[in-house]
């Protein structure tokens, strides 16, 4: 087991190195100029040459991907005397057009991403579980049948005309407020606020996943009831009640590992569309706003390679709990 | 997903004769029997037609999609409840510009169709060709395009598209090969074939793995037949209705992919339309002019739907062990 998960961190960690290489090959061959941008409208040659030496990209792009990632562990400090910026490590690089630090612009959008993506975890799992196990037992019933609509229904809306929807529905029922709406609320505070603000998101995410889980889970527990030890649980007189739960379920949930971790650690990086219909500021407006606005480059590079080592360790995190579960896994 | 083949049925007619049915009819006779398929199959391809007939159908109506109903607009709204709809302008006016509805939609539905059917054939072809190669050189070959395909598969697809597509699209006009809309275009069927490709090449080199081991290539082979042989005649026949299913599967999925990126700002532009960028428009116009929105999204819908819908039929009549 040990030498299993090594081996995994490992690749992971290779995967995230190769990764970040990658993304700075792509990103450092765009024929778009950081140090261009960064000085806004009154530019000439010179501001922009002092702004490229600033930034660090007059040097090769092997050296500015190797101080990037000296500066993810001890910080940087980009240009000296007066006009001295420091980022404190992880430093992904200066943000200009938000005049911070894009470790701090990110830390700032995380709280809205973060609260989206458990929030809609929760309730499509909770969902998708439920509806695909009534659906499994009453199969071929009136909810069997009304499960595949929903199945139907909601994995073939597309997630943004969803979501308009679910938001023109709140705003005409006055649930929801677009100038409020955006602003963090803490839970601890203002609990009724903070549900006002992401319950909607929450619900428009979750729906469009449940579809997914309830027709996994649905067809996961009908395969497994026809396997041989659910026969002989039955045959030995165990209730219905504890042949579904102790032995089909058992079976029939574990490989939603794979699929709960991986969705979820996607969205960790950012729901992209969700945050934009209904204007939650996380990392996935974030970034939309910063390739739309003036292209700020460090914050693009930072959400994208965040996202990436997100969905990576929700990978890694996925591996090892299936070799806990699956002891075959761990032998191959 | 594993993929049983039905196998050829020796059939009795009513006069007592005895015919064989190919694998292909007999896919074909399931589908037949499935109405909700059929029907599907009937309303997507409409749609399609409609798009590809888009300046004929204009033609009828004497609309244009470059021509502003200017007079049709009071303060930027159409005149006229719903939307300004009337018999000259079925769907309406736009508000703002004062384009047909009709047209928009008709002109737009050409570009989100042409992106998801350029992006599906050739994601499914790169799979199909990467696929047979791994499973048949294996060693350096299968190890070294595995990785590719591990690697790509951790990207995330809408946060590399949305990054990339800006400078993508000035890379792609600098080298002249497309220009504005055109080369937005190319980038999006770019980057989405990028990153589709690898998980059909995954389920392709298994199928030809497990398929190699099987008694009719073993006697091919015995026969001493070539490997091209082998992979045309025994093969590829195997393959297809696996390649069916993922173009039909994936289809609506780049129609709702093209609606999106467009819907975020980062897809084709203005002047064109496509779908995506008429509900953008239409998500700020919603509460003074509801049909406006209305009418794009419920066709985005329906296409999706039946497409969808002939997706899951195709499956059902191609692959009938699938789990459903």
């Amino acid at each position: 087991m040990l030498k299993y998960i090594s081996k995994r961190v490992i690749y992971a960690f290779v995967m995230l190195f190769v990764l970040s290489i990658v993304v700075y090959l792509i990103f450092g061959l765009v024929p778009i100029d950081p140090a261009q941008l960064s000085c806004g409208t009154h530019c000439n040659p010179v501001v922009v040459e002092a702004n490229r030496h600033r930034l660090g990209l007059d040097i090769p792009l092997w050296h500015q991907w190797w101080n990037f990632i000296m500066g993810l562990f001890q910080g940087r400090t980009y240009g000296e005397g007066a006009a001295i910026i420091h980022c404190p490590a992880p430093a992904f690089g200066y943000s200009f057009p938000n005049n911070a630090c894009v470790s701090e612009v990110m830390a700032g959008a995380f709280p809205f991403t973060f609260t989206l993506a458990v929030g809609a975890f929760i309730l499509w799992m909770a969902v998708g579980i439920s509806f695909g196990i009534l659906a499994a037992r009453k199969k071929g019933t009136y909810i069997d049948r009304l499960s595949t609509a929903f199945v139907l229904i909601g994995s073939s809306l597309p997630i943004f005309i969803l979501g308009l929807l679910i938001y023109i529905t709140a705003f005409l029922l006055h649930m929801i407020d677009p100038i409020v709406q955006g602003t963090w609320v803490s839970p601890l505070t203002d609990p009724i606020g903070f549900f006002k603000n992401f319950i909607f998101a929450w619900i428009t995410l979750a729906l469009a996943y449940a579809a997914i889980y309830t027709r996994l889970t649905r067809s996961n527990v009908i395969e497994t009831s026809s396997e041989d030890y659910i026969r002989t649980a039955r045959a030995k007189g165990v209730s219905e009640r504890d042949v579904l739960y102790r032995h089909n379920l058992r079976t029939a949930l574990a490989p939603l590992i794979t699929n709960a971790g991986l969705d979820f650690g996607g969205l960790l990086g950012g729901a992209i569309i969700t945050e934009r219909v209904f204007q939650l500021p996380g990392l996935g407006y974030m970034s939309i706003k910063a390739v739309l606005r003036d292209y700020d480059l460090p914050l693009i590079m930072g959400t994208t390679l965040l996202a990436a080592a997100f969905f990576i360790f929700f990978n890694l995190i996925v591996d090892i709990a299936y070799a806990y579960l699956d002891p075959r896994v761990r032998i191959n | 997903m594993a993929i049983i083949y039905p196998m050829s049925a020796t059939i009795k007619l009513s006069d007592g004769e005895l015919a064989q049915r190919s694998p292909r009819q007999i896919a074909w006779m399931r589908l037949k029997r499935n109405k909700v398929a059929l029907v599907s199959a009937g309303v997507a391809l409409f749609f399609v037609v409609i798009a590809f007939l888009a300046p004929v159908i204009t033609g009828l109506f004497h609309v244009d999609n470059t021509k502003l109903y200017l007079d049709q607009l009071i303060d930027g709204q159409p005149k006229g409840g719903f939307g300004g709809i009337s018999w000259s302008h079925p769907f309406g006016i736009e508000p703002g510009a004062g384009r047909d509805l009709m047209a928009l939609l008709l002109y737009g539905s050409r570009i989100s169709f042409s992106i998801a059917i350029i992006t599906s054939v050739t994601y499914v072809g790169i799979g199909l060709v990467l696929g047979i190669s791994a499973a048949y050189m294996g060693g350096a070959v299968d190890s070294i395009l595995g990785r590719i395909a591990d690697f790509l598969l951790s990207f995330p697809t809408t946060f590399m598209f949305v990054a990339l597509s800006v400078p993508l699209t000035m890379r792609v006009e600098a080298l002249g090969i497309a220009k504005d809309n055109g080369a937005r275009i190319v980038v999006m069927v770019l980057i989405l074939t990028v990153f589709s490709w690898p998980g059909f090449y995954r389920v392709v080199r298994s199928q030809v793995l497990s398929l190699r081991e099987r008694e009719f290539v073993l006697a091919a082979s015995a026969l001493g037949a070539s490997r091209k042989r082998i992979i045309f005649k025994e093969l590829l026949p195997n393959l297809w209705p696996l390649a069916i299913i993922y173009l039909s599967i994936s289809l609506p999925g780049y129609l709702a992919a093209e609606a999106v990126f467009s819907f975020l700002g980062v897809g084709v532009q203005a002047p064109s339309s496509t779908w995506g960028l008429v509900l953008n428009d239409a998500s700020s116009f919603w509460q003074r002019d509801p049909t406006y929105l209305a009418i794009p999204a419920g066709m985005v819908i329906i296409v999706v739907l039946s497409l969808n819908l002939l997706g899951d039929g195709l499956r059902d009549a191609l692959d009938p062990k699938s789990d459903r």
